[in-house]
């Protein structure tokens, strides 16, 4: 086995040891704290231990979807954004670069405004999210195949209905100001209160996403060398660029539905997948998978037992941490 | 032998532009053609629209006896490679990954490559001189180790006709000469139809059975090196004087490009 391959291994190993410590602390901290032993044999059920029933119901009920769901979205994200980066052949796209979080808001953002406040709210809210997100998406491809279907074609038509989108997502902020705070929170990306329904509906969804993703591995590296570079090759573009934009806004609506819009994750991890492992997709969806994955389920506990019992929305803290960390690590890389 | 690759009254435009216009040309197995011209003369225009990557304004393009647009991409991959000009500075891939790519048109573009892909590809980084670079990224890569890599992606392909859009621009004086060396034995030894565009016209001589001269998009002559390359034609096509003598060593003319002003 050759060198580069034996690194990745020994990262792909590396990051999924931290992902499972990071897993067992995030059971145990927050506003109850639950010692790790505690949390292992709640998670493993060795009989022999006295559990009280409260810890049981927090960690199985409350923290362990909620952090499942969190390193899956961080993963989808991740993935999502390394390929559009990509496709599009932008170190600056991210999973939202062609209008999934525009169209994701403004659905969210339309069901808590018309929605009492029933006991179907939150379910209503994820599926608006949803079908906004993917009415985005098509809706940009439209746009774009109407005027010759290229990578700036995409990347224009996103920008601007995104920019349209938001507008209309602020007007109607401002017309509905008693939910003023409800569509902010949800703007912000939070996975407060989310647990195994949200967690059944995203998480397949994600990780068949991630797996197309995975499989469009070729397509992607050949197009990340340009238009005439791919098609020279005889890969046939349009279908090519058909099959990743679905993959990958289905797992980028699937990951907004359960929480929000989380900025960040989907930009900055694949950036560090690449510092880790080089190039070449098919390496780095994985290795950057466990990078977001990682990152949202850090972040996520960080936001919900900073100052318990408030929680804080955990997009600030993506990039009030994210950020800095990047840069230190292209400053190592550099060096 | 029979024509691999010919175009017919071949017209291209970019935009309303005519770039090229009624060219005819058939290239055998076993030939190296190359295409010459000042800037402009839609060289560049003429290779891509060969290699089907612009659809022709008028006029038809042969692979092999049949019409270029009717074949599919891969099944056109397999049969023709296109080595563009440039660097791959901007490839996110490894030396290895980008060469592996160019066994896409055969083994498709889900399923792993096989042992035998990977053989393909051991002896394209050997015979290109950059099997020491594999794991290196592009962007840490010279120009000319940058058009290495592009060539050897392309030989990766194993295709029966191979199109160089200026394979030896930036590369230094060995790699010039190993690469028209091995363009050379890809033509005699494994009966490949070359169409090479260079700017050095010697390296034409050295390299080439027959010439085809472009100029403002049209054919000013397409015929055998000697024939082609006189100080007549030359001077008309690139508007210096131009002084031809005997090559030293080889059995070749010898192209000398003299100041305006003589």
């Amino acid at each position: 086995m050759k060198a580069g391959q034996l690194s990745f291994v020994g990262w792909l190993t590396l990051l999924g040891a931290c992902l499972s410590l990071a897993l067992v602390i995030s059971l145990g901290v927050g506003a109850v704290q639950v010692p790790v032993e505690q949390v292992l044999s709640a998670l493993f059920g060795r009989p022999d231990r006295a559990l009280r029933a409260a810890d049981l119901t927090i960690i199985w009920d409350l923290r362990l979807p909620r952090a499942v769901l969190a390193a899956l979205v961080g993963a989808g994200l991740a993935g999502a954004g390394g390929a559009f980066q990509s496709m599009f052949r932008n170190p600056l796209a991210d999973p939202f670069v062609i209008g999934a979080s525009g169209g994701a808001a403004l659905g969210a953002t339309l069901a808590i405004v018309l929605a009492g406040n029933g006991p179907l709210r939150g379910v209503s809210t994820s599926l608006a999210a949803f079908v906004g997100a993917l009415g985005a998406v098509f809706l940009v491809y439209l746009l774009a195949a109407s005027s010759g279907e290229t990578i700036s074609a995409l990347l224009l038509a996103g920008a601007t209905l995104s920019t349209s989108l938001s507008a209309v997502v602020s007007l109607l902020m401002l017309l509905n100001d008693q939910k003023l705070q409800e569509i902010f929170a949800w703007l912000m990306g939070s996975f407060s209160g989310r647990s195994w329904p949200q967690l059944w509906a995203s998480g397949p969804l994600i990780l068949i996403g991630l797996g197309l993703l995975w499989l469009l591995a070729r397509p992607l590296d050949a197009l990340a060398t340009g238009d005439d570079s791919a098609r020279s090759l005889g890969l046939p573009l349009e279908q090519a660029r058909v099959a990743i934009v679905c993959a990958a806004s289905l797992v980028t609506a699937a990951a907004v539905a359960s929480c929000g819009i989380i900025g960040f994750v989907g930009l900055i991890a694949p950036h560090i997948g690449r510092l880790l492992v080089g190039t070449g997709y098919r390496r780095l969806l994985p290795i950057s998978a466990l990078i977001g994955a990682l990152m949202l389920l850090a972040t996520d506990s960080l936001a919900r037992s900073l100052m318990p019992p408030l929680e804080l929305p955990v997009g600030i803290f993506t990039a009030l941490i994210g950020g800095p960390s990047f840069l230190w690590l292209l400053r190592r890389r550099q060096q | 032998m029979s024509d691999l690759i010919e175009a017919h009254d071949l017209s291209c435009a970019i935009g309303s532009r005519t770039v090229v216009e009624q060219v005819n040309l058939a290239v055998r197995a076993g030939e190296v053609l190359a295409l010459i011209g000042p800037n402009g003369a839609g060289k560049t225009t003429l290779l891509r629209t060969l290699a089907r990557l612009l659809k022709p304004s008028a006029g038809s393009v042969m692979i092999e006896g049949r019409a270029a647009w009717q074949l599919q991409g891969r099944q056109l991959a397999r049969q023709l490679a296109f080595a563009q000009q440039g660097s791959a500075e901007q490839w996110p891939l490894t030396v290895e990954q980008a060469v592996r790519l160019g066994r896409a048109p055969h083994r498709g573009w889900l399923l792993p490559l096989s042992s035998d892909d990977q053989a393909v590809v051991e002896r394209v980084l050997e015979q290109v001189g950059i099997a020491h670079l594999r794991q290196r990224p592009l962007d840490q890569l010279s120009g000319g180790e940058q058009r290495r890599v592009i060539v050897a992606r392309a030989l990766a392909q194993e295709p029966r006709i191979l199109l160089l859009d200026e394979p030896t621009a930036g590369l230094d004086l060995k790699y010039q000469m190993t690469l028209l060396e091995l363009v050379r034995n890809l033509a005699q030894e494994q009966g490949l139809a070359v169409v090479i565009t260079l700017h050095d016209l010697n390296h034409a001589a050295l390299v080439a059975e027959r010439i085809a001269l472009l100029v403002a998009g049209q054919l000013l002559a397409l015929d055998r090196a000697e024939a082609v390359l006189r100080p007549d034609l030359l001077e008309q096509a690139y508007g210096v004087p131009i002084a031809i003598g005997r090559h030293p060593i080889y059995d070749k003319p010898l192209i000398t490009p003299l100041l305006p002003e003589g």
